[in-house]
């Protein structure tokens, strides 16, 4: 059985680009090692051999036509965001 | 100690479409920032994606181009990270099962021998957006018009020995991906960029040393030199004892260097699983066939069928080769004319070549049609031109909208082939040049010259250079027995 | 009292001219504003632009261009993007968002002229069984008003339920259209995977998730859906498969047809009173001609761990573009790019979604992903595979939609685990992909008892006839909550 400890859960919550305040921390462990309990049922059956099914159907990926269908909707798309300039999204400076 | 340099390359190839690999935006270059962003591209709340035909069809060709498998199925993956260029928090990519796998390309190393570089695979995946570090109040901006714009991410083997061997891998994919279509090459606007993964390890040692990535080298020439420096770098930290560490590098052109990326530092976990959005994709080998019908001469079929069919050396050959628009031009120039090859490829590689590259034009744009450049060497081929005045009138086609023969008329450029008006013009110099005609008869071979240069003036350089030394020869010598 | 009558007699009366569509609007969307207070169904009322759809319907109706649906009120549930309506998915996050697109499922109502009344409460994100996980409050059911509707379509349930509307759509991923129809006595539909396009509608679990209907009849449903369904070339996963016509076979005669009663749902879990009603179920129709035959879907006992694997896997990266960067919520002046991010999701979210996001992106992490995803898939396939068995024997499934009648508001809100139980008999339809319906089966303590008929791939025309055969010999579809 797995559990969950609280320097998981920081490490888990860092890749979901998730704040987690210190006093949710062993809240969070508890209940996703509760979750990780039921989900470990999985483990009572074998499935050596049996394909994984990534999706219900069986068919395959469908192609569109190479044509531009998509105006330029700038303003009504940047109207979504308090944070434009000149045309674009503006973020915390991002270092390389 | 002997050290060995160790690469392979990533190059990302954008693929030459009109609209994006998932959605029916436009993928132009330069545009507005934002306006090619449409809701797909910026990941909008229900939006999914559709794949696009012509990048598969292109991906086929690349795979058919450098004898790889193409994979009847293969399967989009979610790569996932978060980063302000790329708006979905992940990246559609290809991981586990590529369109592309195997394949080689044949380079031409600098000793004239060719080197054949395995190519690991081939996949598909959307470009991540743009930041720009502009000051916007300390603040980045952000524009996704690259979002979304097709890739296909060609893996090399980790065959390459030297800076000067990956160059000439990435010279030789650069000029295949033109010769195919499916991208245009033009590293200023990345659509071709190259990681190159880096190691080093004492001559003979089997094992691979800790490799290095340095990331978007954006010029052939800088490829170049940020290997140099990589390499150097890593020699001298094990010299001294370090090690080398496994991390992504950027090169800085200014100081030709390379740095540790300080936003890849965090080890990632890319969470790589199949997209749900989107099916596999079925290549089936009837539809394979159908593309390789479409598919055009390749460069290295070039150059062998240049060398056969028109009697050309290696070198011209490969050099034309090289250049699908320039070898395109070439043969259109040949249909249109008598003229020997080599005289075509001495024209067409010489002084056009030479009269482009002063105006910064590529051939494909040449203000010389081939049925001018035909024109003029159809004149030199029939002995109305002498190679000399050719050039004159090529500076006159250059310039203007006028033909050969009509320049050679207005101009009385025409040969002079006359064997009765060269002589007269001969018999003239004699007369008028007694004192060198009587030192030449006392011996002074090297007069001879003298007289071929008077007679080609005289007649304004239009006299048949052949003819009038035979013609003068003659002269002198019945001129001895007089 | 126009709300009484079935949408199928609203489209008669509409045709006939008996009312105008802006009666027939004015009245629902007067129930909404005397009612909705209580049952907090709603999340946003469009009354304007559901008036003037009213008024466009009048005209076409007059004019003979109308059709057939036009007029008639429809609640959508607020995961689907509308044009200019606000749409929220039950999350702070998009508390400011405003799609400038509509679903395809909305766009296709909007065509048939059908007026949209607003748009339905739900559980953030479509996570939840019961409806208490909104950022905007719980929705109460309507039966009783201190428990949960269910969930996550709950608001969508309880308008139909307490006719504030005649008819809504809904999202079911795991159960959240079948157990909320079951815990509200309304007949509700999921679709075979790619049935109705996914283009526009939120994502939670895209392998998983398909848009379906809540109504009070197989009859309504068929007729919505017979304007919803279709192939879409704007979803890769939408399935170009013809669309049958879902009135027409209604009428078909059970006799023949095969029911299997899988011994897998009547296990200790089960409330006996449901059990009770699904046998009562079972004899209907034996008299109607079915003939009945017990059979084992082995699997079953492992959909609920493969769901909570596969589900979270898929709403960690699906949730992922939610930044504060290009829209949604922004916190507040963030230190640094890190900062806006986390900050930006952790207030945005409620925690049933960040319990969620954090075990899909554990079973995606290096090391995990085998014994988690890849195990899962590998479920997801056998559990697929008893249906296909299964069908080999019968053309359908029957058995409880859910293992208990509506539970007490804040009953399970600290038990997660529990709550994921409650859609333990809903979500193996939706690992396989199948369509399948719940329909009222009788009461238990004055509460609704669902029973749900999964069929095999594409037939819902079947389950829609098995259905309202059975609603032409009971009446427990007619039942409502009292005060109504």
């Amino acid at each position: 059985m797995s559990s969950i400890s609280n320097e998981t859960v920081e490490k888990i919550a860092r890749l979901s680009a998730l704040a987690i305040a210190p006093e949710e921390l062993s809240m969070y462990a508890t209940q996703l090692s509760n979750i990780l309990t039921l989900v470990e049922q999985m483990n009572t059956l074998d499935t050596t051999g049996i394909e994984p099914m990534a999706h219900p159907q069986a068919t395959n990926q469908r192609l569109r036509n190479d044509c531009v269908t998509e105006p330029d909707e700038r303003k009504e798309l940047q109207s979504l965001s308090a944070f434009t300039e000149a045309g674009l999204y503006l973020v915390n400076q991002v270092i390389e | 100690m002997e050290w060995e340099t160790v690469i392979g390359l990533e190059v990302h190839a954008q693929l030459a479409t009109k609209s994006k690999i998932f959605s029916g935006a436009a993928t132009a270059y330069g545009a507005e920032p934002n306006t090619q962003a449409c809701a797909i591209d910026l990941a909008l709340p229900g939006v999914l994606p559709v794949l696009n035909r012509e990048v598969v069809i292109m991906a086929v060709k690349f795979g058919l181009s450098v004898g790889a498998e193409v994979a009847e199925r293969s399967v989009f993956a979610r790569k996932n990270y978060f980063y302000p260029d790329l708006p979905k928090g992940y990246q559609i990519s290809q991981f586990e099962l590529p369109i592309v796998k195997g394949g080689s390309l044949d380079i031409l190393l600098e000793d004239g021998s060719i080197k054949r570089v395995g190519i690991t695979r081939a996949h598909l995946e959307e470009d991540a957006g743009k930041s720009l570090h502009e000051d916007f109040n300390g603040m980045t901006g952000l524009d996704f018009n690259r979002a979304g714009t097709p890739l296909l991410e060609i893996v090399s083997e980790p065959d390459l020995r030297s800076a000067k061997e990956a160059v000439s891998y990435l010279k030789t994919l650069h000029t295949l991906v033109r010769y195919l279509e499916i991208c245009d090459g033009n590293m200023q606007e990345g659509s071709f960029r190259c990681d190159a993964n880096v190691s080093v390890r004492p001559k003979g040692q089997a094992a691979l040393g800790t490799r290095a990535e340095i990331k978007n080298v954006n010029s052939f020439r800088f490829v170049e030199k940020a290997i140099e420096y990589e390499v150097q770098r890593q020699i001298a930290l094990i010299e001294r004892g370090e090690k080398v560490k496994q991390e992504t590098r950027l090169y800085d052109s200014d100081k030709n260097e390379t740095r540790p990326m300080r936003s890849k530092e965090e080890a990632n976990d890319y969470r790589y699983f199949p997209d749900p959005d989107l099916l596999p994709l079925c290549v089936t080998s009837e539809w394979v066939e159908k593309i390789r019908q479409t598919m055009p001469e390749l460069p290295t079929q070039k150059r062998v069928r240049f060398e056969h069919q028109y009697e050309l050396s290696a070198y011209d050959a490969s050099l034309l080769a090289g250049h699908k628009a320039l070898a395109d031009y070439f043969e259109a120039v040949l249909k249109l004319t008598p003229a020997p090859a080599k005289l075509v490829v001495n024209w067409v590689m010489g002084d056009l070549a030479a009269a482009l590259n002063k105006v910064n034009l590529d051939i494909s744009k040449s203000p010389l049609s081939p049925e001018k450049m035909a024109g003029l060497l159809n004149r030199i081929h029939d002995n109305t031109l002498s190679g000399k005045l050719a050039k004159e009138v090529f500076e006159v086609l250059w310039e203007g909208n006028a033909d050969t023969d009509t320049i050679i008329k207005e101009r009385g450029l025409e040969q002079m082939t006359d064997s009765s008006e060269i002589e007269k013009i001969i018999q003239q110099i004699i007369d008028k040049n007694p004192t060198q005609l009587a030192e030449y008869q006392a011996g002074k071979d090297r007069l001879f010259a003298f007289f071929v240069g008077q007679v080609m003036k005289e007649s304004r350089g239009k006299a048949n250079p052949e003819q009038v030394n035979a013609l003068l020869k003659e002269k002198l010598k019945g001129e001895m027995n007089v | 009292m126009l709300h009484l009558k079935t949408l199928s007699e609203m489209a008669d009366d509409l045709a006939e001219k008996r009312y105008s569509a802006t009666e027939l609007v004015t009245h629902f969307l007067n129930r909404i504003q005397n009612h909705d207070s209580e049952l907090n169904a709603f999340i946003t009322v469009t009354k304007e632009q559901a008036l003037s759809t009213a008024k466009k319907a009048d005209q076409d109706r007059m004019a003979g261009t109308a059709h057939k649906l036009a007029g008639i009120p429809i609640a959508q549930k607020d995961i689907f993007c509308t044009k200019g309506i606000k749409t929220t998915c039950g999350s702070f996050m998009l508390d400011n968002f405003i799609a400038p697109y509509d679903a395809t499922l909305i766009e296709r109502c909007n065509q048939a002229g059908l007026a949209t009344l607003g748009k339905t409460n739900m559980d953030e994100f479509a996570m939840g069984s019961s409806n208490e996980n909104s950022y905007y409050g719980p929705v109460r059911n309507p039966w009783d008003v201190t428990r949960v509707p269910g969930g996550s379509s709950g608001g969508s349930a309880a308008a139909v339920a307490a006719r504030l509307a005649p008819i809504a759509t809904g999202t079911d991923t795991g159960g959240s259209i079948r157990q909320p129809a079951a815990l509200c006595n309304l007949t509700g539909l999921k679709p075979t995977y790619g049935r109705i396009s996914r283009y526009g509608m939120i994502a939670y679990a895209s392998s998983l998730d398909q848009g379906g209907l809540f109504g009070l009849s197989a009859e309504d449903l068929a007729l919505v859906l017979q304007i919803t369904a279709g192939f879409d070339e704007k979803d890769s996963t939408s399935v170009d498969h013809a669309v049958p016509d879902y009135s027409k076979t209604l009428h078909d005669s059970l006799q023949g047809v095969r029911i299997g009663i899988p011994k897998e749902y009547f296990t200790a879990g089960l409330n006996p009173q449901i059990a009770h009603c699904i046998h009562e179920a079972i004899k209907v129709y034996e008299k109607l001609g079915a003939t009945i035959k017990d059979i084992s879907l082995p699997h079953s006992d492992l959909s609920i761990p493969a769901y909570y694997v596969i589900a979270p896997a898929e709403c960690s990266s699906n949730l992922s573009r939610y930044d504060g960067i290009r829209y949604g919520h922004r916190c507040e002046n963030p230190v640094d790019l890190s900062d806006l991010y986390r900050r930006s999701r952790a207030e945005g979210f409620g925690s049933e979604v960040k319990r969620r996001i954090m075990i899909g992106t554990y079973a995606l992490s290096a090391g995990y992903y085998d014994a988690y995803y890849l195990k899962a898939q590998q479920i997801r396939q056998l559990i697929r595979q008893d249906f296909v068995e299964a069908f080999k024997e019968v053309d359908f499934i029957l058995g409880p939609t859910t293992p208990d009648t509506a539970f007490k508001l804040g009953e399970k809100t600290n038990d997660p685990i529990s709550m994921y139980l409650s859609d333990i008999y809903t979500i193996s339809v939706n690992l396989a992909g199948l369509p399948a319906i719940s329909a009222p089966a009788g009461f238990s303590d004055n509460l609704p008892v669902g029973m749900q008929l999964i069929g095999s791939d594409f037939s819902e025309a079947k389950l829609l006839n098995i259905i309202h055969q059975f609603q032409q010999h009971t009446d427990w579809h007619k039942r409502m909550p009292e005060g109504v």
